[in-house]
């Protein structure tokens, strides 16, 4: 599954870099994130609940932060293992650039699932992955700058 | 009599089934019973690092954790193919092995790595999420013809190349001369589609380990609890047989998939030895879609030549079978003896050669569904046929015609003989029945309404009643194909008939009754019908093939014919007249011409109080017999179908459909026309909607009904079916056998008639509307561009 998107950020590009880096936000921001640990400069662990079709999940898993360059882009990469529901794998480059409303966020993100997940879920995994990413710029825009209405993905 | 032979009885069994008070599998609720609950591999290809069971062992209700090590360290034996086919170099096949949970590596979504035993199913489906299992990936090669790439992926170190056996049959130098010869060479790249075979009840076992005896008792969803019991005890050393009991209660269908003795039936036995338990285990519907051994899945290139007059001069065919990622018990006979040597079809082929190599891939391991190996090989004949009239601006029928088989016993030259049948006669009803004088005036008024009317003929032949035992074991098959019945005549004159037939839908409650109820002209309600169970039946070699009625009824005649000669003696004794005298009708067995007679129960009860009997005679009226077949049977048929396609949407109705079966002798019409009906549903299911599917990491897509196509009424028009027999001369009753005709014979007829509609013969099946449409839009182009 691959999928690109671009919010427009009402922020400076430093406010959305170090919000970007910072655990307290992204574990508000991520839908379904109940547990979100810095385990080094550029990993975490996370534990995430989701519900895709008909399968519920607990995904536990690492996400490592890669070819940083701040504050422009980094690559995120995870790995989340859902027990009989299946895994989930992927990640993600994110680019940060100025514009006059604020900052742009680029992604490109792919994705890989395996398992149950895959089984009933394959036809619903993009569905479910653009509402989850949108759902995560909302919250993340109403973090750093209050209620907005979202920019088209 | 309205009970016999050709009579439409309503079957018996129906009232259970009807009112919810079936006894299946998952309905043996035994004291003490635990739930087992697997832990499979969510990847496609992977080592084992470790299992990490703590977790699991801790929660709540957890009986036990087991795995793979401990499995082969109670020396459980692998899995294995009961079939050995040859290469055509002589090496024998190459067959990985196969643990009933994985020890090392796993090697499709699915491959079960340990098993969770809990109080409830709930806690050990729970606790089967909490056992933590390390996975090494490994590159992944889910489709056959990149498993035989250079470089693929290696799945099983036994087989290189993922090449199980590279096997031929036909004379190649013979196949090429005739293509050589040909005026006109049809040449085409066939896929049979694989399909998950979806039994309405999913797989289950109940699995009891009685320590005082150490005796086992296994409840279980089987086509065959006498082979399961067999190859659960010389192979898999669960038991030996008089410490094992099969029972194969009322089962929800089987199409094949219950033949086999699968992972979890073997674990489920060995851990109620391991825990003290009752062990019991019911496939969810998603467990099935990755365990229940899937069909088809063929990759065919065909060359047929012809001459001038249409006469086919040579054909070849080169074929790379799917066997998934470890060979199941029947799975290499399926693409070669079932399926090659039905290549020559209904025609006069006198020069054929095939070539089959099978091969490895992270997929569920396939093996026979619904036809086995016949579907595959009638598919692609067919198609060859009517795209090769098409080419050559032939009617399909009169190119067939001219080519059938008209004289009998003939001898194709991949080692068949067709004993009897009347091809042109099937053509002719099914022609009659369709009418296909009318069809293009349908087709004309069709277009009026903006749709493509389309029409497809499929002329099948099928090989049945499986199977002379000394000829398949020739052949490499590890057991023999005969069947045995019991019949017993209690003192009170019902008879009980204990067959190794195994019915799960097939009615032989019923259809077995009658030959019984005919034979001694007795009430049908006298007659019960006992299978199932390893310590009721003696043995049995259980229902696949077509073969309970040809095969099954057979020892059931057989067995009748010694209870009949001893009825006749004792009545001749008692009556005192000779035996040749006695006749057996309306409930008497009677001297002929006279008035006197015994009652069929005074005869019953004459031979069990011995009060009576001729000198020398045991007491007693029960009889038992083994029957082998002396060949296979040759079920053969037209089956015609016409379509209408919507050219905006693709979407395409199946507008009717005509069957002409050859079965041979009928028993049941009722049950026959529902056996077709029931085939036809599964064909025209694959030709239309079903389709497994995988992506290129091994996972399979299509795990849920959202994803997988099953045909519903709606698909379905109302089945025209007619019969028109030649009687078989190999056994005893002159049946064929009717179970996979419908499956069989139909697939081709549907993508036919599509391909007529559209006018374009490259369409692969599914024809999905999409596909249909695609199809469509090539033809389009194509016109464009000229």
């Amino acid at each position: 599954m691959d999928m690109t998107g671009e919010h427009t950020i009402a922020a400076s590009r430093d406010d959305v870099w170090a919000a970007l880096n910072d655990v307290d936000v992204l574990r508000a921001c991520i839908p379904g994130c109940e547990e979100l640990e810095q385990t080094s400069d550029t990993t975490m662990e996370a534990v995430v609940k989701q519900k895709i079709g008909p399968v519920k999940a607990t995904f536990k898993g690492a996400v490592e932060l890669q070819n940083i360059d701040a504050p422009k882009s980094y690559t995120i990469q995870g790995e989340g293992q859902g027990g009989v529901a299946g895994f989930a794998k992927g990640g993600a480059n994110v680019t940060l650039e100025d514009v006059p409303e604020g900052t742009l966020l680029r992604y490109e993100a792919h994705a890989q699932v395996g398992g149950k997940l895959a089984r009933l879920g394959s036809r619903l995994i993009d569905a479910t992955a653009k509402k989850l990413a949108g759902k995560f710029f909302d919250n993340f825009q109403e973090h750093l700058n209050g209620p907005a209405e979202p920019e088209e993905g | 009599m309205t009970t016999g032979i050709g009579a439409r009885v309503k079957r018996k069994e129906d009232k259970r089934f009807i009112t919810g008070k079936g006894k299946y599998t998952d309905d043996v609720r035994m004291e003490n019973q635990a739930y087992a609950a697997f832990v499979r591999s969510p990847v496609a290809h992977a080592n084992v690092k470790s299992i990490d069971k703590s977790a699991a062992l801790a929660m709540e209700g957890v009986v036990d954790v087991l795995d793979g090590h401990q499995l082969t360290g109670d020396g459980i034996g692998n899995i294995i193919c009961g079939w050995a086919v040859t290469s055509k170099d002589g090496t024998p096949m190459k067959m990985g092995a196969w643990s009933a949970l994985a020890t090392q590596k796993v090697r499709y979504v699915g491959d079960a790595v340990a098993v969770v035993i809990a109080d409830t199913q709930q806690q050990a489906r729970l606790a089967a999420e909490a056992v933590e299992v390390e996975y090494e990936e490994l590159p992944v090669v889910a489709f056959a013809d990149k498993a035989l790439a250079e470089g693929a992926p290696q799945i099983h170190d036994e087989a290189e190349g993922n090449l199980i056996y590279d096997w031929d049959i036909g004379d190649a130098a013979k196949a090429d001369a005739g293509l050589a010869a040909a005026k006109h060479i049809t040449e085409m790249e066939i896929t049979n589609n694989r399909l998950s075979p979806n039994p309405m009840e999913p797989r289950s076992a109940v699995a009891t380990y009685d320590e005082a005896e150490e005796h086992y008792t296994l409840y279980t969803t089987s086509q065959n609890p006498h082979v399961a019991r067999l190859v659960l005890s010389a192979f898999y050393n669960v038991a030996p047989e008089h410490k094992l009991r099969v029972i194969a209660p009322d089962v929800g269908g089987g199409f094949g998939a219950k033949i086999y003795i699968y992972p979890e039936e073997i674990t489920c036995l060995w851990a109620s030895m391991k825990t003290n338990r009752s062990v019991k285990w019911t496939a969810d519907r998603s467990e099935a879609f990755i365990t229940d051994a899937h069909g088809r899945d063929h990759i065919s290139t065909a060359k047929m030549g012809f001459d001038e007059n249409g006469k086919i001069t040579g054909f070849k065919v080169d074929t790379i079978a799917n066997l998934g990622a470890y060979m199941s018990l029947f799975s290499s006979s399926v693409p070669t003896y079932l399926y090659a040597t039905l290549l020559s079809g209904q025609y006069d082929i006198q020069n054929l050669h095939a070539n089959v190599r099978a091969v490895y891939t992270n997929t569920v391991p396939v093996d026979a569904y619904r036809g086995a190996g016949r579907p595959e090989a009638c598919y692609l004949i067919e198609r060859m046929m009517e795209t090769a009239a098409r080419e050559m601006g032939m009617k399909p029928a009169e190119l067939r015609a001219k080519n059938f088989v008209k004289e009998f016993p003939h001898e194709t030259p991949v080692i068949m003989t067709y004993d009897s049948g009347d091809f042109d006669a099937n053509l002719a009803q099914a022609e009659a029945a369709a009418d296909v004088a009318g069809f293009a005036k349908r087709k004309e008024e069709a277009a009026k309404r903006g749709k493509l009317r389309g029409l497809g003929y499929s002329c099948y032949i099928e090989a049945c009643g499986i199977a002379p035992s000394a000829a398949v074991g020739g052949l490499g098959a590890g057991v023999g194909l005969w069947e045995s019945a019991e019949v017993r005549v209690n003192p009170v004159g019902t008879i009980e008939i204990l067959t190794g037939s195994h019915s799960h839908g097939q009615g032989h409650e019923t259809t077995f009754a009658q030959i019984v109820a005919e034979r001694f002209d007795l009430p049908i309600d006298n007659v019960s019908i006992v299978h199932g169970d390893t310590d009721k039946v003696q043995f049995g070699m259980g229902t696949y093939g077509s073969r309970s009625g040809a095969v099954g009824m057979s020892a059931i005649v057989k067995a009748m014919d010694k209870v009949e000669a001893k009825v006749r003696k004792i009545a001749a004794h008692q009556l005192e007249a000779s035996e040749d005298d006695i006749v057996i009708e309306g409930g008497e067995v009677k001297v002929a011409g006279t008035d006197k007679a015994l009652g069929w129960h005074e005869i019953g009860l004459a031979a069990y109080t011995a009060h009576n009997l001729p000198p020398d005679m045991e007491p007693g009226l029960k009889e038992s017999a083994f029957y082998d077949p002396s060949n296979f049977t040759f079920p053969a048929g037209t089956y015609i179908c016409e379509v209408e396609v919507d050219p905006e949407t693709g979407v395409t109705e199946v507008v009717q459909f005509t069957a002409s079966d050859d079965f041979g002798t009928i028993i049941n019409p009722m049950i026959v026309e529902g056996q077709v009906h029931g085939g036809l549903a599964q064909g025209i299911g694959q030709a239309m909607l079903e389709q497994v599917i995988y992506d290129d990491d091994g996972q399979l897509i299509t795990g849920s009904y959202m994803d997988y196509t099953m045909p519903r009424a709606a698909d379905l028009p109302n089945f025209s079916v007619h019969h028109a027999s030649t009687v078989c001369p190999g056994n005893p009753l002159g049946m064929k056998g009717c179970g996979e005709a419908g499956a069989i014979g139909s697939p081709p007829a549907v993508i036919n008639a599509i391909t007529d509609a559209i006018g374009n013969n490259d369409l692969a099946m599914p024809a999905t509307p999409q596909n249909v449409w695609n199809a469509l839009q090539a033809v389009s182009a194509a016109q464009a561009a000229e």
